[in-house]
């Protein structure tokens, strides 16, 4: 339906389709550590819980209530930690935001389909919704717990 | 689709809508998409017409000098044109006195304004301060910090499910201890029109003052203080073809001068000494510093534009637009919408949702179609907490608005609905 360019920058296909069937979506694990993220501006919500066991993320799982970047964005987080070690985790939390920032996709293995989320830094009012999970997990693993929002003030 | 016979046809609109939209140039351009606008986001500000835009150009390219200070030329007629501007106002609601009309920045400085300079001055720990659960953040937030910092007790009249107040938990609400009403004529988030009568004759029953947060009246329907029987009106000019950036208290001249000043500083006093300053009349007293006169001027315009289509006209241009919407949307699958379901009890704001698709999406994906909506909390997260949403999609009208319009925002959610698909 959308006009070339624009939508399609933003909705891609393979976004849509985590935001129909999220990865990873309100499963029962047995967390080590969770965390909670809001966007304050748009009340989406999300909770992430991880289980990690010898510092590699064994299971997580995400919950929570969000527009289709939000949700997709989380669903393709969860699947990019999965089995990867702490520190892997939030170097693509890093990867993520500075993707956010400059619209350019990461050289960074497993991203293929984050990727697709490169266009969303063309419209910034739509940035806080995707990276309200990165930014989640990261409070969850580097912090062991408690909550984020996107809010820092900035408009 | 219902028939559109059973809908008001734009013929019963009561002006000619092209011969508006000409004096609204913005209404012709394109989004990004390079679809046209089409702006349905009046609640948050409205746009100028090129009478507005021309005053503003005409205030400083002919006139502009300080006000009240100087003898020359120029600033004498900067002086007379703010004051105009104040005495227009003044007129437009049916105010006695022009010195009742105090110029702020918007509705929540005027309503700042009552709880530092009237509230902070007369209220005692264990009065009351009664709001409802249907405001604007702007008209909740100040009492809250006064609760928290003189004690005072603030309540809560309930919203219905249906977006209207509960009148009967009014009633016990308000009660000998209750010093200030303080409402809005109409929720920005819903729409609902708030019957201030009834809560006007309970405050005034037990002797409170009544405040109206008229942000969302002042500009869409006919508002009279005269009648209205409150004590205190707030209001933005933006949302009514003015500047951003003038805003309007209107208090009963008695109350205002029983005030304390809000800001000190320059225009506000009557005499300073080392040890002590006396306070200039009001409105002076209230609008400290240089103010805003370049905006306050063109407010002067905006509000003869208003008036020369008549406020009664206005209203009944959205009455038919909402009724119009209200029915148009009725028919879009997927679509339930907030609020009471008449265009009598509501002003021209519909809030809505879309069955398994996000406000954000919604509105992002009606921006490539040229339809301008608002979504999320709307500053009233106590409604959406009632209505147990995180954020809802609103489309709001103003005099310029058409039917086809209406049409372009119910056709552009059913191609929403279709790219997105309903969520298992
Ligand atoms: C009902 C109501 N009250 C108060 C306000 C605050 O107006 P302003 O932001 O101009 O102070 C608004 C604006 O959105 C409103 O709709």
């Amino acid at each position: 339906m959308a006009e070339p360019g624009l939508m399609e920058d933003l909705y891609r296909e393979i976004i849509l389709d985590h935001y129909r069937q999220p990865r990873n979506h309100g499963t029962t694990i047995e967390p080590t550590c969770s965390a909670d993220g809001a966007n304050p501006l748009c009340g989406d919500q999300v909770r992430i819980d991880v289980a990690l066991v010898d510092g590699v993320v064994e299971a997580i799982s995400f919950s929570g209530q969000g527009c289709s970047i939000s949700q997709a964005s989380a669903s393709m987080m969860t699947e990019y930690v999965k089995g990867r070690d702490a520190a892997a985790a939030l170097r693509g939390v890093e990867a993520f935001q500075q993707m956010m920032l400059t619209g350019e996709a990461p050289d960074i293995e497993g991203f293929d389909d984050i990727a697709a989320l490169a266009g969303v830094a063309k419209f910034p009012a739509r940035v806080k919704c995707a990276s309200l999970a990165w930014k989640t997990l990261a409070q969850a693993i580097a912090e062991g717990g408690g909550s984020v929002t996107t809010d820092d003030g900035s408009r | 689709m219902t028939s559109l016979a059973d809908l008001p046809a734009v013929e019963r609109l009561p002006y000619d809508i092209a011969r508006i939209r000409r004096d609204f140039p913005i209404l012709k351009r394109e989004v990004a998409s390079g679809a046209r606008l089409v702006y349905l986001d009046n609640a948050a500000t409205s746009q100028r017409p090129v009478q507005v835009l021309a005053e503003i150009t005409r205030f400083y390219r002919d006139h502009n000098a300080n006000i009240h200070r100087g003898v020359h030329t120029l600033s004498v007629e900067a002086t007379d044109l703010y004051e105009q501007a104040r005495a227009k106002v003044a007129r437009f609601i049916g105010a006695a006195d022009p010195r009742e009309i105090i110029f702020t920045r918007n509705t929540t400085e005027s309503i700042n304004l009552v709880a530092h300079g009237w509230a902070r001055k007369f209220l005692q720990p264990g009065d009351e301060v009664v709001i409802s659960e249907i405001e604007h953040h702007s008209n909740i937030v100040p009492w809250q910090m006064l609760r928290d910092e003189r004690g005072i007790t603030l309540k809560y009249i309930p919203m219905l499910p249906d977006g209207t107040l509960d009148l009967d938990a009014a009633r016990s609400i308000i009660t000998g201890r209750t010093r200030l009403v303080s409402l809005t004529a109409m929720s920005n988030a819903l729409g609902t029109i708030v019957p201030l009568d009834a809560i006007v004759a309970r405050a005034k029953a037990v002797g409170a003052l009544v405040l109206v947060d008229g942000a969302q009246s002042v500009p869409h329907m006919p508002v009279d203080v005269r009648t209205l029987g409150v004590d205190f009106l707030a209001f933005s000019g933006h949302k009514m073809l003015a500047p951003f950036g003038i805003g309007i208290l209107w208090g009963r001249l008695p109350l205002l001068e029983s005030m304390d000043p809000f800001m000190g500083g320059g225009d506000m006093i009557l005499t300073v000494s080392m040890e002590r300053s006396t306070w200039a009349d009001v409105p002076a007293k209230f609008e400290a510093g240089t103010p805003n006169v370049g905006d306050a001027v063109a407010l002067g315009a905006a509000v003869d534009y208003l008036s020369a289509l008549g406020m009664d006209a206005v209203r009944q241009h959205e009455r038919a637009i909402t009724d119009y919407a209200l029915r148009r949307l009725a028919d879009v699958p997927g679509v339930s919408i907030f609020g009471v379901p008449d265009a009598e009890r509501r002003g021209g704001v519909i809030s809505f949702a879309l069955e398994g698709v996000h406000p954000h999406d919604i509105g992002q994906v009606l921006d490539t179609k040229g339809v301008a909506i608002r979504t999320g909390h709307h500053c009233a997260q106590p409604v959406m907490l009632a209505l147990n949403v995180p954020a809802t999609a609103r489309a709001s009208f103003y005099i310029y608005n058409t039917t086809d319009e209406v049409d372009a925002l119910a056709s552009g959610l059913e191609e929403v609905s279709r790219f997105f698909g309903v969520r298992k």
